[in-house]
């Protein structure tokens, strides 16, 4: 292992960091609601309570970019995959997600402030298996 | 009141994952080649994140009401199941394999790059598939 110094972006990290834990932290005390991208999006492929301000929350994300795109040029977005890596990468990413009720956002930031085992346990999981993906396609297979 | 918090903490969310390079997939992948030149930036995201929540979900772990009067909805399950555990390996493979996740998957989907709403749909896709392999078993 070796740091890219070149990439590594401490500030803007912990800054934009600290915007996701404040959008959490007003979700649940404002709205009682858990942050978290995937269960907000089943909920609305899926039906239940709430539609209303889920869809609310989504279309701020949907948002950002345009407003952000008003006062600066957006930062660099890369894709690294094809068209079918993407497909397969967002078939498993939205089953996975729902199987293990949560994503990087519901299990990686709001269970883990919440220091909830449950989702302690999944974003290991997650890490764990992003982490060899990313070693097999890249090292293994040479991708 | 409600409808507008939520839209300002979506807003604001997605302001975050811009600035954290979270939205950029290159980024997200840089951060989970260890084996390569790695960037630990998104270790750092998730430092800042969880610092900045720790507390308010302390504060609401302990309520049945929030601030605006809305009912607290936290989580309750306890048990660490084949589903939470099989499901998170999956999405890992997922997000491993394109650097996306379903945060910024939504924040890129009008960032003007075509890969955004195929992903997006594949996703949705996924979850569907998730509600129709369910409902047989809610019924039985």
């Amino acid at each position: 292992m070796s740091i890219d110094w070149l990439h590594f972006t401490p500030w803007s990290a912990l800054a934009g960091g600290a915007l996701i834990g404040l959008a959490a932290a007003l979700f649940v005390v404002l709205n009682g609601r858990i942050a978290g991208i995937s269960g907000l999006l089943g909920a609305l492929v899926q039906g239940g309570e709430g539609r209303g301000e889920k869809a609310l929350f989504l279309l701020g994300l949907l948002l950002a970019p345009l407003l952000w795109g008003l006062f600066a040029a957006l930062p660099s977005i890369e894709f690294h995959s094809g068209w079918p890596g993407l497909v397969v990468a967002g078939l498993l990413v939205g089953l996975g997600t729902r199987y293990g009720a949560g994503c990087t956002s519901g299990h990686g930031v709001c269970g883990m402030a919440r220091l909830s085992p449950r989702s302690l346990v999944a974003t290991l999981a997650f890490m764990a298996s992003g982490f060899a993906t990313v070693f097999v396609l890249r090292h293994l297979l040479g991708g | 009141m409600r409808p507008l918090t939520a839209l300002l903490a979506g807003l604001i969310f997605g302001l975050g994952l811009l600035l954290a390079g979270m939205a950029n997939p290159a980024k997200v992948l840089g951060f989970l080649d260890l084996a390569g030149a790695w960037d630990p930036s998104l270790a750092l995201v998730m430092v800042a994140a969880i610092g900045v929540a720790v507390l308010p979900f302390r504060w609401a772990g302990r309520q049945t009401r929030t601030l605006l009067g809305a009912p607290m909805q936290l989580p309750h399950k306890r048990e660490l199941d084949r589903r939470l555990i099989g499901g998170s390996l999956l999405f890992g493979v997922g997000w491993g394999i394109a650097g996306i996740c379903p945060g910024p998957a939504l924040v890129l989907l009008l960032s003007g790059h075509w890969q955004a709403p195929l992903f997006v749909l594949a996703m949705l896709a996924g979850m569907q598939a998730f509600s129709l392999l369910q409902r047989p078993k809610e019924q039985a």
